[in-house]
């Protein structure tokens, strides 16, 4: 037994709202850059939906994850070594930047500073890779709350393994929202395709990070990953990836998307596993009994054998204590209520869900009938075969099963603290129908529905014995292009094409960047002659405008 | 011999050789976040599917014939029964698919490159600069062996290119054996000179990083969060690593 810790995160569908909060306050820490525009770490997906990118959960084409082969062992999906090394010229499985989507911004200036005209002004939308005006035709929810997806939804890969048809028609569709970070998988695929070894997985708290000074921007990493969490800076030309936040885990804080969260709906907590047993529970034959697999994995953190493991392999006593009283022990190994997204790809994700019951209560209420109703709640879970079938495609393989226990621990703990809320005597036998106690049916209800915010997040600080490397604001990563880039410190290596200061994804910024516009194309920059934003002045060359003309006789 | 001959043939391969070396050695130990093939794969890949592997594939073809042409005596190569019939076949041959290859790799890779807009916006002078060389470098060298290998009754450069190169490298430069060598030659050789000036500051220093390592290593990397401290993260700290408390008042030591 090699006990192993890991930082994990669960999330609980029916409270997102779909705000989008989360993954904006994360792009603005983490991809507010040149390079990574079209890139969202975090992002939120409606779902029956196509996702980001586009159908990444067709493996058939995009080639991600792990793959059993016939002798019973693990191979990455998109060919093992040999090939990808005769592959590294061009890499046959890459999303292109379209797959995601044309980055692209608007000409603010033009709103406040247009000439006086006519017409009012309109702000276009500016490709932010070749700087011309863009019809805007797709981004990274397109088809949010289900917008134009009677067009769309038919590509999901999800609807496609479903028996049933599912109709697309707005009144009788169903919908949830899906947000995804990287899932710091035990068994990650993208590691295992990085010929440059830059991607590793974190000893102490199995955060998984792109090395990006080892980086040689071979791409592999993108296409392994079957979640598509890796992305491709195109300015630098180096893997990024969702950190975890690890400068605030390591502080022992919430990630931003987790502090940010409206629906407060994000669990961080410490996950102790056996790592030798990893490879056999991924390699285990049938795809439905993967979650078990997984399941089995996880080491009971208050087991004194366990303990003592932990203790042998170094991990400190806080660690141990902090594992004891993670929230995502709880949800997975005791109520068992979170379950991973998509097992089948063999990586072991590390972010878990809480299923919706909210497509199923949505029916019920729709009809008139009292959707708090233990018994109302548990036959529709029986009858609601589509929602219940596409929740299995996300999370379970396919496997219902463990969709409905899941569920129905969701619709008892509604009902039972239904009774206790309007004063009435609570109903054990709610409880003992999905095999828990009272005491426990409330205990959940704290975690799941006050959820307070030590509840939430349990998250030990790291053992940084260095304390300078502690301070908020100092991080290795400020560098130009650099994922944490934005800090004061000087940043300009010897080759970078431009100084490190923060470069945000504007008109402006682009045309400064560029200089002239080699194409021929329209320019972008004179929408407003004769102004210059100083702010976006990166120190370079003296932008024209900058100065008055030397002839004009204005005053100064 | 003139100055001319040895400012080209001796000091100008030797600068080249210097920059080349202490270039990448100053690159690698300060640059390490540049150093990347700077793939535009994700803007455009109908041509660069083509275009990429053929150059690759060619280039490391003509590399290798260039090993064995240049830095394997002539003598060696008879040694193990390669006569000259034989090499002038298999330099011919071989060397023809390479070069096609390569060429129509370059060649679709230049014109990708210049008219998709998101490709050409990305590329820096550097990239330009290094595009033009290499261009030069492989037309001056298939005009050469055209001229002279094809159609021409062949031209024995084994008898004063190759020595010239081994001369330079072991530090015995002869620059006459170069003053006579057909002029596609010397200017293939001066270009292909100046690329190797100017190689460690371009993307080309992707060519170092060719990952063979990964053949070997394991699927999964761990790493400690600072390998410098071990007693990091979950780890407990090694001793005299402790954590630092801020001293309680009831421990301080109180002057009596
Ligand atoms: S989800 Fe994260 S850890 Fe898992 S394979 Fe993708 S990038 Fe790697
Ligand atoms: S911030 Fe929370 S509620 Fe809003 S979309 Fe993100 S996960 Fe959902």
């Amino acid at each position: 037994m090699r006990v192993m810790a890991q930082m994990s995160m669960i999330m609980n569908l029916d409270k997102c709202i779909g705000c989008h909060t989360c993954s904006v306050t994360c792009k603005q820490v983490w991809t507010n850059r040149t390079g990574v525009e079209y890139v969202w770490f975090n992002n939120v997906e409606t779902r029956p939906g196509v996702g980001y990118p586009r159908r990444y959960e067709d493996q058939e084409k995009w080639k991600g994850g792990w793959a059993r082969n016939k002798r019973g062992r693990l191979s990455l999906r998109g060919g093992g070594r040999l090939k990808k090394l005769m592959n590294i010229f061009n890499n046959p499985d890459l999303p292109g930047i379209d797959d995601y989507y044309e980055p692209w911004t608007y000409d603010y200036d033009m709103l406040t500073k247009a000439p006086q005209s006519t017409q009012s002004p309109v702000a276009r939308p500016k490709s932010l890779l070749t700087g011309k005006n863009m019809d805007i035709g797709w981004s990274g929810n397109w088809d949010d709350n289900l917008g134009g997806s009677q067009e769309t939804a038919a590509e999901d890969p999800i609807l496609a393994t479903m028996s049933e048809h599912v109709k697309m028609e707005f009144e009788e569709t169903f919908m949830f929202y899906l947000p995804r970070i990287c899932e710091h998988c035990l068994n990650p695929s993208c590691v295992a395709a990085c010929p440059s070894g830059a991607m590793y997985k974190r000893e102490e708290d199995g955060i998984v990070l792109v090395d990006e000074d080892g980086c040689r921007g071979w791409r592999m990493c993108v296409s392994a990953c079957p979640y598509k969490k890796v992305y491709f800076n195109h300015k630098t030309g180096k893997a990024e990836k969702c950190t975890l936040c690890y400068p605030l885990i390591e502080q022992g804080k919430p990630t931003i998307c987790s502090e940010t969260c409206v629906g407060r709906l994000r669990y961080l907590g410490l996950m102790l596993y056996d790592a030798d047993a990893v490879l056999a529970a991924a390699s285990i034959e049938n795809d439905h009994d993967l979650l078990e697999a997984q399941r089995g994995v996880f080491l009971d953190p208050h087991d004194p054998a366990v303990i003592a493991a932990a203790k042998a392999n170094g991990i400190a006593d806080d660690w141990i204590l902090a594992a004891q009283n993670s929230p995502i022990y709880k949800m997975i190994s005791e109520y068992k209520i979170a379950l991973p997204l998509h097992p089948e790809y063999r990586t072991m994700p590390m972010v878990w869900y809480i299923p919706p019951l909210s497509p199923v209560v949505d029916v019920i209420k729709s009809t008139g009938s009292d959707g708090e109703d233990a018994r109302t709640l548990f036959a529709a879970i029986d009858k609601l075969r589509i929602p219940v079938e596409y929740l299995a495609g996300l999370f379970t393989a396919g496997d219902v099963v463990p969709i409905e226990a899941s569920l129905r621990k969701l619709a008892a703990m509604r009902s039972y603290m239904r009774d206790i809320n309007l004063g009435s005597e609570p109903d054990e036998a709610i409880a003992a129908s999905v095999g828990m106690t009272g005491t426990e049916m409330q205990a959940m209800y704290r975690l799941l529905a006050i959820a307070k915010y030590e509840d939430r997040y349990v998250i030990p600080q790291a053992h940084l014995e260095t304390a300078r490397e502690l301070e908020e604001l100092a991080c290795s990563l400020d560098t130009d292009g650099g994922p944490g880039m934005g800090g004061p410190g000087e940043a300009r290596g010897p080759y970078a094409k431009t100084p490190g200061m923060p470069l945000n994804s504007t008109v402006d910024n682009y045309n400064e960047m560029r200089g002239e516009n080699h194409m021929g194309g329209e320019k972008t920059k004179p929408t407003t002659p004769g102004r210059l934003n100083l702010l976006n002045w990166t120190g370079g060359a003296v932008p024209p405008g900058m100065f008055p003309p030397k002839d004009s006789g204005a005053p100064a | 011999m003139t100055t001319w001959d040895i400012l080209l043939w001796v000091a100008f391969p030797y600068v080249a050789m210097a920059v080349f070396v202490v270039g990448h050695i100053l690159r690698y130990r300060f640059d390490q976040f540049g150093w990347t093939s700077r793939s535009s794969q994700t803007y455009e890949n109908r041509l660069l599917r083509w275009g990429s592997p053929m150059f690759h594939y060619g280039i490391l073809m003509v590399f290798g014939g260039h090993v064995v042409g240049l830095l394997v005596p002539k003598e060696w190569l008879e040694f193990v029964g390669v006569t000259e019939h034989w090499y002038h076949l298999g330099a011919t041959w071989l060397g023809s698919v390479a070069a096609l290859l390569t060429i129509a790799g370059i060649v679709l890779l230049m014109i990708r490159r210049r008219l998709t807009p998101r490709v050409m916006l990305a590329t820096t002078v550097m990239d330009k600069t290094m595009y033009a060389l290499l261009a030069a470098v492989i037309v001056f060298g298939t005009v050469a062996t055209v001229m002279y290998q094809v159609l021409g009754a062949g031209y024995e450069y084994r008898g004063t290119i190759s020595p010239w190169i081994r001369g330079l490298l072991i530090g015995q430069p002869d620059p006459s054996l170069m003053a006579n060598v057909p002029f596609f030659f010397q200017l293939h050789v001066l270009s292909a000179t100046t690329l190797f000036l100017l190689w460690p500051f371009t993307r080309l220093v992707h060519v170092f990083s060719a990952p063979l390592g990964y053949l070997w290593r394991p699927y999964i990397v761990y790493r400690s969060r600072d390998a410098r401290n071990v007693g990091t993260g979950s780890r407990k700290p090694r001793r005299g690593w402790e954590k630092s408390e801020r001293p309680t008042p009831d421990r301080e030591r109180v002057p009596r």
